[in-house]
Protein backbone atom coordinates (compact mmCIF):
# COMPACT_ATOMS: atom_id res chain seq x y z
CA UNK A 1 0.00 0.00 0.00
CA UNK A 2 1.26 3.04 -0.87
CA UNK A 3 0.81 5.47 2.22
CA UNK A 4 -0.30 9.30 2.37
CA UNK A 5 -0.71 10.02 5.76
CA UNK A 6 1.09 13.40 6.94
CA UNK A 7 1.39 14.11 10.90
CA UNK A 8 -0.57 17.51 10.22
CA UNK A 9 -1.60 20.71 8.53
CA UNK A 10 1.71 22.09 8.60
CA UNK A 11 3.76 19.10 6.36
CA UNK A 12 0.10 18.76 4.15
CA UNK A 13 0.83 21.95 2.65
CA UNK A 14 4.06 21.92 2.20
CA UNK A 15 5.10 23.50 -1.36
CA UNK A 16 2.71 25.94 -1.11
CA UNK A 17 3.74 29.64 -2.70
CA UNK A 18 2.30 33.27 -3.65
CA UNK A 19 0.91 33.01 -7.00
CA UNK A 20 -0.32 29.51 -7.08
CA UNK A 21 -3.66 28.78 -8.09
CA UNK A 22 -5.45 26.42 -6.21
CA UNK A 23 -8.65 24.72 -6.05
CA UNK A 24 -11.03 24.89 -2.47
CA UNK A 25 -13.77 22.20 -1.79
CA UNK A 26 -17.35 23.10 -0.34
CA UNK A 27 -20.36 24.67 -1.24
CA UNK A 28 -21.22 27.66 0.86
CA UNK A 29 -19.87 26.96 4.22
CA UNK A 30 -20.73 23.54 3.51
CA UNK A 31 -18.00 20.65 3.60
CA UNK A 32 -15.06 23.37 3.31
CA UNK A 33 -11.59 22.56 4.00
CA UNK A 34 -11.64 24.68 7.46
CA UNK A 35 -7.98 23.40 8.11
CA UNK A 36 -6.05 24.25 4.91
CA UNK A 37 -8.16 27.43 5.01
CA UNK A 38 -6.82 28.73 8.61
CA UNK A 39 -2.85 27.15 7.24
CA UNK A 40 -3.33 29.24 4.58
CA UNK A 41 -3.81 32.19 6.42
CA UNK A 42 -0.91 31.46 8.70
CA UNK A 43 1.34 30.94 6.11
CA UNK A 44 -0.12 34.45 4.25
CA UNK A 45 0.37 33.42 0.72
CA UNK A 46 -0.15 36.07 -1.55
CA UNK A 47 -1.82 36.83 -4.92
CA UNK A 48 -2.78 33.66 -5.08
CA UNK A 49 -6.18 32.28 -7.17
CA UNK A 50 -8.98 30.30 -5.55
CA UNK A 51 -11.25 27.99 -7.65
CA UNK A 52 -13.96 27.77 -5.75
CA UNK A 53 -17.83 27.42 -5.77
CA UNK A 54 -18.45 30.31 -3.13
CA UNK A 55 -16.52 32.81 -1.26
CA UNK A 56 -17.28 32.41 2.12
CA UNK A 57 -18.54 34.74 4.57
CA UNK A 58 -16.69 38.01 5.99
CA UNK A 59 -15.56 35.82 8.59
CA UNK A 60 -15.37 32.32 8.08
CA UNK A 61 -13.90 30.38 4.92
CA UNK A 62 -12.41 32.21 1.97
CA UNK A 63 -13.44 35.76 3.84
CA UNK A 64 -10.41 34.93 5.97
CA UNK A 65 -8.50 34.77 2.86
CA UNK A 66 -10.01 37.97 1.84
CA UNK A 67 -9.67 39.97 4.82
CA UNK A 68 -6.08 39.62 4.33
CA UNK A 69 -5.87 40.10 1.04
CA UNK A 70 -4.42 37.26 0.25
CA UNK A 71 -6.34 36.31 -2.84
CA UNK A 72 -5.55 38.49 -6.30
CA UNK A 73 -8.48 36.18 -8.43
CA UNK A 74 -11.94 34.24 -7.30
CA UNK A 75 -13.01 31.52 -10.20
CA UNK A 76 -16.48 30.63 -8.75
CA UNK A 77 -20.30 30.46 -9.73
CA UNK A 78 -21.72 32.82 -6.70
CA UNK A 79 -20.32 35.48 -5.04
CA UNK A 80 -22.95 36.91 -2.34
CA UNK A 81 -23.34 37.05 0.95
CA UNK A 82 -19.73 38.66 1.77
CA UNK A 83 -19.19 42.05 2.01
CA UNK A 84 -15.30 42.22 1.94
CA UNK A 85 -15.71 40.18 -1.07
CA UNK A 86 -17.90 43.23 -2.91
CA UNK A 87 -15.51 45.59 -2.18
CA UNK A 88 -12.33 44.58 -3.20
CA UNK A 89 -14.60 43.61 -6.40
CA UNK A 90 -15.74 47.21 -6.73
CA UNK A 91 -12.35 48.77 -6.13
CA UNK A 92 -11.10 46.78 -8.68
CA UNK A 93 -7.98 44.82 -6.17
CA UNK A 94 -9.97 41.22 -6.64
CA UNK A 95 -10.24 39.75 -10.00
CA UNK A 96 -13.45 37.62 -10.56
CA UNK A 97 -14.42 35.15 -13.24
CA UNK A 98 -17.97 34.20 -12.54
CA UNK A 99 -18.42 30.49 -14.11
CA UNK A 100 -21.88 28.29 -14.25
CA UNK A 101 -21.80 26.11 -11.43
CA UNK A 102 -22.14 22.74 -13.85
CA UNK A 103 -19.36 24.15 -15.75
CA UNK A 104 -17.65 24.76 -12.72
CA UNK A 105 -17.45 21.41 -11.54
CA UNK A 106 -17.31 20.13 -14.79
CA UNK A 107 -13.86 22.22 -15.47
CA UNK A 108 -12.57 20.02 -12.11
CA UNK A 109 -13.53 17.05 -13.66
CA UNK A 110 -11.83 17.80 -17.17
CA UNK A 111 -8.90 18.03 -15.02
CA UNK A 112 -9.28 14.61 -13.05
CA UNK A 113 -9.64 12.92 -15.96
CA UNK A 114 -7.69 14.09 -18.25
CA UNK A 115 -10.09 15.97 -21.05
CA UNK A 116 -8.39 19.06 -21.99
CA UNK A 117 -11.93 20.44 -22.64
CA UNK A 118 -15.88 19.66 -23.54
CA UNK A 119 -18.30 21.57 -24.73
CA UNK A 120 -21.52 22.35 -22.86
CA UNK A 121 -24.79 24.66 -23.73
CA UNK A 122 -24.34 25.96 -20.35
CA UNK A 123 -23.50 30.11 -21.46
CA UNK A 124 -24.42 30.11 -24.72
CA UNK A 125 -26.02 32.95 -26.07
CA UNK A 126 -24.72 34.66 -22.99
CA UNK A 127 -21.33 37.05 -21.66
CA UNK A 128 -19.91 33.90 -20.44
CA UNK A 129 -19.67 32.84 -24.11
CA UNK A 130 -17.58 36.04 -25.18
CA UNK A 131 -14.38 34.60 -26.91
CA UNK A 132 -15.50 31.03 -26.79
CA UNK A 133 -15.31 28.49 -29.05
CA UNK A 134 -19.13 27.83 -30.61
CA UNK A 135 -20.16 24.56 -31.99
CA UNK A 136 -23.56 23.00 -33.14
CA UNK A 137 -24.25 19.61 -31.76
CA UNK A 138 -27.62 17.84 -33.06
CA UNK A 139 -29.41 21.17 -33.83
CA UNK A 140 -28.46 22.41 -30.47
CA UNK A 141 -25.67 25.09 -29.54
CA UNK A 142 -22.68 24.52 -27.34
CA UNK A 143 -19.56 26.58 -26.25
CA UNK A 144 -16.03 24.72 -25.11
CA UNK A 145 -15.02 24.96 -22.01
CA UNK A 146 -11.08 24.29 -21.49
CA UNK A 147 -10.44 22.31 -17.87
CA UNK A 148 -8.71 23.79 -14.70
CA UNK A 149 -5.16 23.92 -14.08
CA UNK A 150 -4.11 23.94 -10.81
CA UNK A 151 -1.35 23.35 -8.16
CA UNK A 152 -2.99 22.17 -5.23
CA UNK A 153 -6.74 21.04 -4.50
CA UNK A 154 -7.74 21.22 -0.76
CA UNK A 155 -10.23 19.09 -0.14
CA UNK A 156 -12.39 18.16 3.05
CA UNK A 157 -14.01 14.60 3.91
CA UNK A 158 -15.38 13.17 6.27
CA UNK A 159 -13.48 9.42 6.68
CA UNK A 160 -10.02 8.56 5.36
CA UNK A 161 -7.33 6.20 5.42
CA UNK A 162 -3.74 6.02 5.22
CA UNK A 163 -4.07 5.24 1.62
CA UNK A 164 -5.85 8.58 0.64
CA UNK A 165 -9.53 6.71 0.34
CA UNK A 166 -12.21 9.17 1.09
CA UNK A 167 -15.89 8.95 1.89
CA UNK A 168 -17.98 12.20 1.87
CA UNK A 169 -20.90 13.31 4.12
CA UNK A 170 -24.65 14.49 3.16
CA UNK A 171 -23.91 16.92 0.86
CA UNK A 172 -20.59 17.94 2.44
CA UNK A 173 -19.88 16.05 -0.62
CA UNK A 174 -20.42 18.78 -3.20
CA UNK A 175 -17.51 20.12 -5.37
CA UNK A 176 -14.64 17.82 -3.08
CA UNK A 177 -14.80 14.96 -5.50
CA UNK A 178 -14.39 16.94 -8.42
CA UNK A 179 -11.45 17.97 -7.35
CA UNK A 180 -9.34 15.20 -6.25
CA UNK A 181 -6.82 14.47 -9.06
CA UNK A 182 -7.43 17.63 -10.67
CA UNK A 183 -4.45 19.89 -9.12
CA UNK A 184 -0.64 18.76 -9.44
CA UNK A 185 -1.15 18.02 -5.53
CA UNK A 186 -4.28 17.15 -3.90
CA UNK A 187 -4.52 17.23 -0.17
CA UNK A 188 -7.11 15.59 1.43
CA UNK A 189 -8.37 16.73 5.48
CA UNK A 190 -10.46 14.38 6.62
CA UNK A 191 -12.85 14.04 10.22
CA UNK A 192 -12.13 10.43 11.02
CA UNK A 193 -8.88 9.23 9.82
CA UNK A 194 -8.37 5.36 9.55
CA UNK A 195 -5.55 2.69 9.29
CA UNK A 196 -6.29 1.18 5.92
CA UNK A 197 -8.24 -1.86 5.67
CA UNK A 198 -10.52 -0.72 7.86
CA UNK A 199 -13.00 1.42 5.42
CA UNK A 200 -15.15 -0.98 3.19
CA UNK A 201 -13.30 -0.57 -0.35
CA UNK A 202 -17.15 -0.73 -1.59
CA UNK A 203 -18.17 2.42 -0.15
CA UNK A 204 -14.78 4.01 -0.86
CA UNK A 205 -16.35 7.61 -2.87
CA UNK A 206 -12.62 8.54 -3.98
CA UNK A 207 -9.90 6.00 -4.84
CA UNK A 208 -6.43 7.13 -3.07
CA UNK A 209 -5.06 7.33 -6.52
CA UNK A 210 -6.47 11.15 -6.62
CA UNK A 211 -4.63 11.88 -3.18
CA UNK A 212 -1.37 12.84 -2.33
CA UNK A 213 -1.74 13.89 1.18
CA UNK A 214 -4.09 12.90 3.99
CA UNK A 215 -4.22 14.23 7.70
CA UNK A 216 -6.90 14.63 10.62
CA UNK A 217 -8.53 17.96 10.56
CA UNK A 218 -8.86 19.08 13.93
CA UNK A 219 -11.24 21.97 15.44
CA UNK A 220 -14.19 21.53 13.29
CA UNK A 221 -16.56 24.53 13.26
CA UNK A 222 -18.98 23.56 10.46
CA UNK A 223 -20.74 26.88 10.71
CA UNK A 224 -23.79 27.19 9.16
CA UNK A 225 -25.37 29.75 6.83
CA UNK A 226 -28.82 29.35 6.75
CA UNK A 227 -30.05 27.72 9.63
CA UNK A 228 -34.01 26.64 9.15
CA UNK A 229 -35.91 24.69 10.88
CA UNK A 230 -39.68 23.98 11.54
CA UNK A 231 -41.85 23.32 14.49
CA UNK A 232 -42.84 19.88 15.71
CA UNK B 1 -54.77 38.42 -9.04
CA UNK B 2 -52.21 35.92 -7.26
CA UNK B 3 -50.19 36.28 -4.17
CA UNK B 4 -46.73 34.29 -4.44
CA UNK B 5 -48.20 31.07 -2.33
CA UNK B 6 -50.73 31.23 -5.32
CA UNK B 7 -48.48 31.06 -8.07
CA UNK B 8 -46.59 28.43 -6.42
CA UNK B 9 -49.85 26.64 -5.87
CA UNK B 10 -50.62 27.24 -9.73
CA UNK B 11 -47.62 25.58 -10.42
CA UNK B 12 -47.80 22.64 -8.34
CA UNK B 13 -50.83 21.60 -10.71
CA UNK B 14 -47.79 21.18 -13.69
CA UNK B 15 -46.19 18.75 -11.17
CA UNK B 16 -46.43 15.04 -12.65
CA UNK B 17 -46.32 11.64 -11.08
CA UNK B 18 -42.76 10.46 -11.19
CA UNK B 19 -41.49 13.80 -11.48
CA UNK B 20 -37.80 14.26 -10.74
CA UNK B 21 -37.61 18.39 -9.92
CA UNK B 22 -35.51 21.19 -9.08
CA UNK B 23 -36.84 24.25 -7.77
CA UNK B 24 -35.02 27.54 -7.47
CA UNK B 25 -34.79 30.37 -5.02
CA UNK B 26 -38.21 32.27 -3.75
CA UNK B 27 -41.35 31.55 -5.35
CA UNK B 28 -40.23 28.03 -6.32
CA UNK B 29 -39.21 27.05 -3.11
CA UNK B 30 -43.08 26.86 -1.86
CA UNK B 31 -43.49 24.73 -4.69
CA UNK B 32 -42.82 21.94 -2.63
CA UNK B 33 -45.77 22.97 -0.12
CA UNK B 34 -48.78 22.19 -2.58
CA UNK B 35 -47.56 19.31 -4.82
CA UNK B 36 -50.41 16.35 -4.30
CA UNK B 37 -49.97 14.13 -2.14
CA UNK B 38 -51.18 10.99 -4.11
CA UNK B 39 -47.89 11.42 -6.29
CA UNK B 40 -44.60 10.36 -6.11
CA UNK B 41 -42.24 13.22 -6.97
CA UNK B 42 -38.50 13.43 -6.00
CA UNK B 43 -36.74 17.36 -5.10
CA UNK B 44 -32.86 17.66 -6.29
CA UNK B 45 -31.28 20.30 -4.96
CA UNK B 46 -28.50 21.31 -6.99
CA UNK B 47 -25.82 21.02 -4.08
CA UNK B 48 -25.96 17.07 -4.19
CA UNK B 49 -29.17 16.10 -2.67
CA UNK B 50 -32.07 13.86 -4.56
CA UNK B 51 -34.71 13.43 -2.66
CA UNK B 52 -34.81 16.56 -0.42
CA UNK B 53 -37.09 16.81 2.79
CA UNK B 54 -38.70 19.59 4.36
CA UNK B 55 -36.66 21.68 7.08
CA UNK B 56 -35.00 19.82 10.34
CA UNK B 57 -37.20 19.85 13.63
CA UNK B 58 -35.37 22.66 15.65
CA UNK B 59 -32.07 21.32 17.18
CA UNK B 60 -31.39 18.74 14.32
CA UNK B 61 -29.66 20.69 12.09
CA UNK B 62 -27.13 18.98 10.23
CA UNK B 63 -24.32 21.34 9.07
CA UNK B 64 -23.56 19.19 6.18
CA UNK B 65 -27.07 18.76 4.96
CA UNK B 66 -28.18 21.83 3.67
CA UNK B 67 -29.88 22.71 -0.09
CA UNK B 68 -28.45 24.87 -2.73
CA UNK B 69 -30.27 28.01 -1.01
CA UNK B 70 -27.56 27.35 1.55
CA UNK B 71 -30.62 26.76 4.34
CA UNK B 72 -30.68 23.08 6.65
CA UNK B 73 -33.07 20.40 5.16
CA UNK B 74 -33.68 16.73 5.51
CA UNK B 75 -32.97 13.68 3.28
CA UNK B 76 -36.49 11.51 2.86
CA UNK B 77 -36.13 8.30 2.27
CA UNK B 78 -34.60 6.56 -0.72
CA UNK B 79 -33.25 10.18 -0.82
CA UNK B 80 -29.48 9.98 -2.50
CA UNK B 81 -25.97 12.38 -2.34
CA UNK B 82 -24.02 12.96 -5.37
CA UNK B 83 -20.78 15.28 -6.00
CA UNK B 84 -21.51 18.73 -8.10
CA UNK B 85 -20.18 17.30 -11.68
CA UNK B 86 -23.16 14.42 -10.79
CA UNK B 87 -25.55 17.00 -10.13
CA UNK B 88 -25.16 18.71 -13.45
CA UNK B 89 -24.84 15.17 -15.36
CA UNK B 90 -28.51 15.09 -13.95
CA UNK B 91 -29.19 18.17 -15.28
CA UNK B 92 -27.44 18.66 -18.06
CA UNK B 93 -28.33 15.04 -19.29
CA UNK B 94 -32.01 15.70 -18.89
CA UNK B 95 -32.59 13.44 -16.22
CA UNK B 96 -34.44 16.38 -14.09
CA UNK B 97 -38.17 16.63 -15.59
CA UNK B 98 -38.78 19.93 -14.66
CA UNK B 99 -37.01 23.08 -13.56
CA UNK B 100 -39.06 25.57 -11.71
CA UNK B 101 -36.89 28.89 -11.72
CA UNK B 102 -37.41 33.19 -11.10
CA UNK B 103 -36.58 35.56 -13.45
CA UNK B 104 -36.41 39.35 -13.60
CA UNK B 105 -37.51 39.14 -17.60
CA UNK B 106 -38.66 37.06 -19.99
CA UNK B 107 -38.67 37.58 -23.96
CA UNK B 108 -41.36 36.28 -26.22
CA UNK B 109 -38.77 34.24 -28.16
CA UNK B 110 -38.38 32.38 -24.91
CA UNK B 111 -34.59 34.48 -23.21
CA UNK B 112 -34.59 34.67 -19.96
CA UNK B 113 -32.80 37.11 -17.68
CA UNK B 114 -32.48 36.36 -13.63
CA UNK B 115 -28.51 36.82 -12.77
CA UNK B 116 -27.30 40.20 -13.75
CA UNK B 117 -28.28 43.99 -13.41
CA UNK B 118 -25.44 46.22 -14.61
CA UNK B 119 -24.47 48.70 -12.00
CA UNK B 120 -25.06 46.67 -8.80
CA UNK B 121 -23.11 44.30 -7.43
CA UNK B 122 -22.91 41.18 -8.76
CA UNK B 123 -23.55 37.71 -7.26
CA UNK B 124 -23.14 35.38 -10.14
CA UNK B 125 -25.31 32.78 -12.15
CA UNK B 126 -24.69 29.45 -9.52
CA UNK B 127 -26.20 26.85 -11.42
CA UNK B 128 -29.19 28.92 -13.34
CA UNK B 129 -27.31 29.00 -17.10
CA UNK B 130 -26.98 25.14 -16.69
CA UNK B 131 -30.50 24.69 -15.68
CA UNK B 132 -31.61 26.79 -18.03
CA UNK B 133 -29.57 25.80 -20.96
CA UNK B 134 -30.04 22.19 -20.37
CA UNK B 135 -33.90 22.02 -19.22
CA UNK B 136 -36.60 21.03 -21.96
CA UNK B 137 -39.32 21.88 -19.18
CA UNK B 138 -38.99 24.67 -17.80
CA UNK B 139 -41.46 26.87 -16.00
CA UNK B 140 -40.65 30.84 -14.66
CA UNK B 141 -42.32 31.76 -11.69
CA UNK B 142 -42.78 35.54 -11.48
CA UNK B 143 -44.29 38.86 -10.77
CA UNK B 144 -46.01 40.10 -13.97
CA UNK B 145 -44.16 43.45 -13.41
CA UNK B 146 -41.75 44.68 -11.33
CA UNK B 147 -41.71 47.19 -8.67
CA UNK B 148 -41.50 50.07 -10.71
CA UNK B 149 -44.77 48.58 -12.66
CA UNK B 150 -43.18 47.90 -15.77
CA UNK B 151 -43.41 44.80 -17.73
CA UNK B 152 -41.05 41.76 -16.95
CA UNK B 153 -42.80 39.90 -20.48
CA UNK B 154 -41.01 41.58 -23.28
CA UNK B 155 -40.18 41.80 -26.62
CA UNK B 156 -36.45 41.58 -25.60
CA UNK B 157 -34.51 41.14 -22.82
CA UNK B 158 -32.36 44.62 -21.67
CA UNK B 159 -30.56 42.85 -18.77
CA UNK B 160 -27.94 40.56 -19.90
CA UNK B 161 -29.30 36.69 -20.42
CA UNK B 162 -28.61 33.99 -18.50
CA UNK B 163 -30.16 31.72 -21.77
CA UNK B 164 -31.82 31.98 -25.05
CA UNK B 165 -34.74 30.57 -26.13
CA UNK B 166 -35.40 28.66 -23.14
CA UNK B 167 -38.73 29.33 -21.24
CA UNK B 168 -41.33 27.23 -21.75
CA UNK B 169 -44.10 28.28 -19.57
CA UNK B 170 -44.72 31.18 -17.21
CA UNK B 171 -46.86 31.72 -14.03
CA UNK B 172 -47.58 35.14 -12.56
CA UNK B 173 -49.59 36.98 -10.20
CA UNK B 174 -51.59 37.45 -13.67
CA UNK B 175 -51.38 34.53 -15.71
CA UNK B 176 -50.51 31.29 -17.10
CA UNK B 177 -48.87 32.17 -20.32
CA UNK B 178 -46.83 29.58 -22.86
CA UNK B 179 -43.44 30.77 -25.30
CA UNK B 180 -45.09 30.09 -28.68
CA UNK B 181 -43.45 30.81 -32.21
CA UNK B 182 -44.58 34.32 -32.58
CA UNK B 183 -45.21 35.30 -28.66
CA UNK B 184 -46.87 34.91 -25.12
CA UNK B 185 -50.00 32.75 -25.68
CA UNK B 186 -52.45 33.52 -22.93
CA UNK B 187 -53.57 30.34 -21.51
CA UNK B 188 -55.35 31.16 -18.19
CA UNK B 189 -55.98 34.47 -16.41
CA UNK B 190 -56.13 34.47 -12.25
CA UNK B 191 -59.26 35.25 -10.81
CA UNK B 192 -60.20 38.50 -11.03
CA UNK B 193 -58.01 39.45 -13.61
CA UNK B 194 -58.95 40.52 -17.41
CA UNK B 195 -57.72 39.90 -20.51
CA UNK B 196 -56.89 43.67 -20.75
CA UNK B 197 -55.18 43.86 -17.58
CA UNK B 198 -52.79 41.27 -18.65
CA UNK B 199 -52.36 42.84 -22.08
CA UNK B 200 -51.60 46.02 -20.19
CA UNK B 201 -49.51 44.45 -18.03
CA UNK B 202 -47.34 42.80 -21.06
CA UNK B 203 -45.13 44.50 -23.38
CA UNK B 204 -44.29 41.59 -25.29
CA UNK B 205 -46.56 40.29 -28.12
CA UNK B 206 -49.65 38.64 -26.21
CA UNK B 207 -51.62 36.10 -28.32
CA UNK B 208 -55.13 35.76 -27.25
CA UNK B 209 -56.60 32.43 -29.07
CA UNK B 210 -60.56 32.51 -27.88
CA UNK B 211 -61.91 32.37 -24.72
CA UNK B 212 -59.26 32.69 -22.35
CA UNK B 213 -60.33 30.68 -18.96
CA UNK B 214 -60.03 31.54 -15.38
CA UNK B 215 -57.08 29.69 -13.58
CA UNK B 216 -58.41 26.75 -10.98
CA UNK B 217 -56.80 27.31 -7.74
Amino acid sequence: MIRKTVANVTDALAGVKDGMTFMLGGFGLCGIPENAISELVKLGVKNITCISNNAGVDDFGLGLLLQQHQIKKMISSYVGENDEFERQMLSGELDVELTPQGTLAEKCRAAQAGFPAFFTPAGYGTEVAEGKEVREFNGKMYILEEAFKADFAFVKAWKGDAAGNLIFKGTARNFNPCMCGAATITVAEVEELVPEGELDPNQIHIPGIFVQRIFKGKDYEKRIEQRTVRQK
Amino acid sequence: MLDKNGIAKRIAQEVEDGYYVNLGIGIPTLVANYVREDISVEFQSENGILGMGPFPFKGEEDADLINAGKQTITALPGASYFDSATSFAMIRGKHVDLTILGAMEVAENGDIANWKIPGKMVKGMGGAMDLVASAENIIVAMMHTNRAGESKLLKKCSLPLTGVGCVKKIVTNLAVLEVVEDGFLLLERAPGVSVDDIKAATEGNLIIRGEVVEMNV
